[in-house]
């Protein structure tokens, strides 16, 4: 029996986790449940990383395992089992988010220290983590879409995890109800796929996928990009992840950062070829929603005050590059970009979690101010992933960002300048966020009371606390503790994924063909469908050194403004309201939407519900009017059968008559 | 002097008296006087029989007759056994004010 | 001779028809239809049916019309109906149309036949000839119609019971209610009404008188 057989408990052992905590949660309390939940997933990467290295002792063609658990849905043409595809693109996903999983697991063990709901947490964790590894290992768009569900679902409990608080719960119903227009898509896919197809298994869609006609494949790669459109938030269907902020900062991590919303960018890169026999306008379409989701998320960024938001748009910032890689064809880039943002952002929200923590819940980065001071370990970390997501060599995020851009560049200079733009605004609302959070003059002031517990125990009613003190803008925060650092718990994770930051470029360098090692890692799920631009050494490196020379501006400039105070901040408020987006779907829902479903449900009541009740009243009036013919008088049933008889007699004689 | 009798002036006379015998019967609204035009209606028939036996020259049509004669007594007694039971009530009663079938 | 004699009960049974429909007092409605009844069992003597015109009277005119006059004076002899008046709306013309039809058309089967009988022969027994008479009749009834003999014999007793119920009288547990004519009770009616009230035994007895006459004329004719 082979390493790989034993893949069904990678998703299997958070399964276990849940069902356990589920039952046995409460009652195995802090902090147990969550040592547990950790120890599930860090299970799940044992084995990841077995599989992993199994496959790499394969030869290239070989790189890819089945292994059917049972037959789920045995109905005549349709036939869809629960089974697992292992390939160099599946393993490379559960790989980060086991990993990455498995660190932000430990954190939360810290993090949701006091929390009354505590294992709850746990149970909500482990089964999104068995959720997203259903989603990346199915060996079918159902199983896919199983997961798919599920990391809705649990996005939404998640999100929603102190639903006392009506805002939080709108958040979490924003959330869900954001995606299931992306998730008409992904059902619509399905169902095409079938009519098309017969099956909905990878590997017999993908070989054959040549032979679909051209408006097939279109539909298909279509609607799946809608449904990667509503869960990895590009435009239209951003709005709800800035919201999802609500959540716990480790849900905002794993989520919202590393795995759920690449969701959408796995989906796409595993249906490449389809892609490739799509229509010509599909790939551009992705290639600039994605650019014009970057552009637009870094403009909101800058002008954000909640140290989350700020990263939410971030986040969305650099799926929109994901999509932009997808789109040019640069699917190894893509997949590059994800792996080192799972690292880099992961850190920065863990990172801003700790900041949380320390400042005792609040969230505003005009009261923060001169951390490092108080937060080393957290300072020095988050200063890496900015250094990360800015894209200043030899950190993880040059190296990803770059290759998005030169393909961009080969593909079309007008993507490549936007993507440029987008790289300045991302340096520069990182820069911003750096400098005030951790650099500067403290903003705060610290009451010399007596010490506290100071690990920030019932973090929720602090942030009642905070919500109520939140009045006054630029007043002088007044903190009872001083600001402290985090417990190892949450600072080990923190180390671990500012190691993996820096390090993470090493995945693909562009030097020679050798280190390409995702390039040909990814080369037999992608075939021939991976761009391949011709692009002079010299126009290559010019590209990178403008990268470099932008972000080291963009820096500057953040520099300029926020520390030294050289000029005044530009955060014009149509920026900060997120170019009134928001408040245009209210607006447009509220009025024309809601005149749109009272038309709809008028005409349910008026004319369906007519209809039938129309049936019925109409029976009943002719009854009631043929009742009129019942008199009661015998004289009159006499005249009946009287004349009944006369027409019969009249008949008979005629037959015998004439 | 006058013609001979012919056997179909019987039937006419017969189809006249049933006529008569109809039209009493959805005329009148005292039911003893309805229940005589049923019996004007027998008659008729019972002569139609008898004719058409003498025309046919067979017994078969006077047999008929026999036993409509025994049909006819049977139904009297019960019928105007039903109309005593009901006039009993109400002697002032006509076939229209025994309307209970009305809907 | 037999034209006159024609001529004479037709025009009888006729007036009598138009009496029974015509006259207003049902006891002049009964009168009338006596004189039908005559009329129709001379035309059956003048058919040769001599046997029927007698039963004919004895049943009909002496029995059945005997039963109606009973019932007459038992339920009150002044009562008439106001003629004039219609209240169903369109039965008269209705009514009319009906009458009319129903003469016209036989009328008119005939008349396309010639005037002549086309019917199956039963092949009883030819009505002239040495062998007519009663015996003929009550040869072709108690072999070939035996059944139906059977039947109505069965038909009458099932009269008899029929009365019998019908006419009896009322003990507590059946006490009627019928919608609009009131309770009754052992002693008669509940309510009291303006026609004049007969004891229940006479009517028992007059019920009784009817039925046993009834079964008596059934009697005469198997003995015949």
């Amino acid at each position: 029996m082979e390493i790989l057989d034993l893949v069904w408990l990678i998703p299997a052992l958070p399964l276990a986790g849940f069902l356990t905590l589920m039952v046995i949660g409460r009652r195995l309390g802090e902090p147990l449940a969550g040592l547990l939940a950790t120890a599930m997933v860090g299970g799940s990467f044992v084995v990841t990383v077995a599989a992993y290295l199994s496959l790499l002792g394969k030869a290239e063609e070989e790189r890819q395992f089945t292994q059917v658990l049972f037959d789920w849905i045995p109905a005549g043409g349709l036939s869809v089992d629960v089974g697992f595809l292992v390939d160099p693109l599946s393993i490379t996903m559960c790989l980060f988010i086991t990993g990455v999983g498995a660190l932000i697991h430990l954190y939360s063990v810290g993090y949701m220290h006091g929390d009354p709901n505590y294992s709850k947490f746990f149970v909500y964790l482990n089964l999104f983590a068995f959720s997203m590894l259903m989603l990346v290992l199915g060996n079918n768009l159902l199983i896919t879409f199983l997961g798919w569900e599920g990391v809705g679902a649990c996005s939404y409990l998640l999100i929603s995890f102190w639903f006392t608080d009506p805002e939080k719960a709108s958040a979490g119903k924003k959330a869900f109800v954001t995606n299931r227009i992306g998730d008409w898509g992904f059902m619509v896919a399905i169902f095409a796929s079938f009519a098309a197809l017969g099956s909905v298994t990878y590997t017999e869609i993908l070989s054959g996928a040549g032979g679909l006609a051209e408006t097939t494949a279109t539909l298909i790669a279509a609607t799946l990009f809608v449904g990667a459109i509503g869960k990895s938030a590009q435009f239209p269907l951003f709005v709800w992840l800035p919201d999802a902020m609500a959540g716990p900062t480790p849900v905002s991590a794993l989520i919202h950062a590393a795995t759920m919303v690449t969701s959408g960018v796995y989906l796409l890169t595993r249906i490449n070829p389809i892609i490739a026999e799509a229509a010509g306008w599909l790939a551009p379409t992705i290639a600039w929603v994605g650019a014009f989701t970057a552009f637009v998320a870094a403009t909101i960024a800058i002008s954000q005050r909640d140290i989350k938001r700020v990263l939410a748009y971030s986040t969305v910032s650099q799926l929109g590059y994901m999509f932009l890689a997808i789109g040019t064809g640069a699917y190894v880039a893509a997949v590059f970009h994800m792996i080192t943002h799972a690292f880099f952002k992961a850190l920065l929200f863990l990172g801003s979690g700790s900041v949380i923590h320390g400042m005792h819940a609040e969230q505003d980065m005009m009261r923060m101010g001169n951390l490092r001071k108080f937060m080393p370990i957290t300072a020095a970390t988050f200063i890496v992933g900015w250094l990360a997501i800015a894209g200043v060599p030899p950190f993880a995020g040059f190296w990803s960002k770059d290759e998005i851009l030169l393909y961009a560049f080969a593909e079309n200079p007008a993507l490549w300048l936007v993507g440029l733009v987008t790289a300045l605004l991302t340096a520069f609302y990182m820069s911003r966020q750096v400098f005030l959070v951790f650099f500067g003059e403290e903003r705060f002031e610290v009451e010399h009371a007596a010490a506290g517990d100071g690990d920030g125990t019932a973090d929720t009613e602090d942030i009642d606390e905070a919500d109520a003190a939140g009045a006054g803008d630029d007043e002088v925060l007044v903190l009872h503790d001083p600001p402290h650092e985090s417990p190892p718990t949450m600072t080990l994770p923190l180390v671990a994924l500012a190691g993996l930051a820096i390090i993470g470029g090493g995945l693909n360098l562009p030097f020679t063909g050798g280190t390409k090692f995702l390039e040909h890692w990814l080369h037999p799920v992608l075939g021939e469908n991976e761009a391949h631009i011709d692009v002079a050494t010299g126009t290559k490196v010019g590209l990178a050194v403008v990268a470099i020379v932008v972000a080291a501006v963009a820096i500057a400039a953040a520099y300029a403004i926020y520390l030294r105070k050289q000029r005044e901040p530009v955060e014009p408020e149509i920026l900060a309201e997120g170019w009134y987006y928001d408040r245009s779907i209210s607006a447009f829902m509220g009025g024309p939407g809601r005149m749109g479903f009272d038309a709809v449900a008028t005409f349910d009541r008026v004319v369906i519900d007519g209809a039938v009740n129309g049936v019925a009243s109409l029976v009943r009036r002719t009854g009631e009017g043929l009742r009129g013919s019942q008199t009661g008088f015998v004289r009159s049933y006499a005249l009946l059968i009287a004349g009944g008889a006369v027409v019969l007699l009249a008949y008979f004689l005629a037959q015998v008559t004439f | 002097m006058v013609a001979a009798v012919e056997p179909a002036w019987y039937l006419i006379l017969a189809a006249m008296i049933f006529a008569i015998g109809a039209v009493g019967l959805l005329v009148r609204r005292n039911p003893l006087v309805m229940f005589m035009c049923v019996e004007l209606m027998l008659n008729a028939v019972t002569l139609t029989f008898v004719t058409f036996s003498r025309m046919l020259d067979d017994i078969g049509g006077q047999a008929v007759v026999v036993f409509v004669l025994v049909v006819a007594a049977a139904e009297v007694v019960v019928g105007l056994g039903i109309i005593v039971a009901i006039l009993r009530k109400r002697p002032s009663a006509t076939a229209d004010d025994l309307a209970l079938l009305k809907g | 001779m037999e034209t006159f004699v024609f001529l004479v009960a037709g025009a009888a049974c006729l007036v009598g028809a138009l009496g029974v429909v015509l006259a207003r007092h049902p006891v002049h409605s009964a009168l009338s239809l006596v004189g039908t009844l005559f009329g129709v069992a001379v035309l059956f003597v003048a058919q040769n049916a001599n046997f029927l015109a007698a039963v004919q009277v004895i049943v009909y005119a002496g029995a059945i019309v005997v039963l109606f006059l009973f019932v007459i004076m038992l339920l009150g002899v002044d009562q008439s109906e106001n003629l004039s008046i219609e209240p169903i709306v369109g039965q008269r013309a209705a009514a009319v149309v009906v009458g009319v039809a129903v003469f016209a058309l036989p009328v008119l089967a005939l008349a396309s036949a010639g005037w002549e009988a086309t019917g199956q022969v039963a092949n009883l027994g030819p009505l002239s000839g040495d062998g007519y008479g009663v015996e003929l009749l009550g040869e072709v009834i108690f072999t070939r119609y035996l059944l139906a003999f059977e039947v109505t014999s069965v038909l009458l007793v099932i009269a008899v019971v029929g009365a019998v119920m019908l006419a009896r009288k009322n003990r507590k547990a059946d006490e009627l209610e019928i919608e609009g004519l009131g309770s009754v009770g052992p002693d008669g009616p509940r309510r009291s009404t303006n026609a004049p009230r007969s004891s229940d035994s006479t009517d028992d007895e007059a019920d009784a008188g009817g039925g046993d006459q009834t079964a008596d004329t059934a009697d005469e004719e198997a003995t015949t």
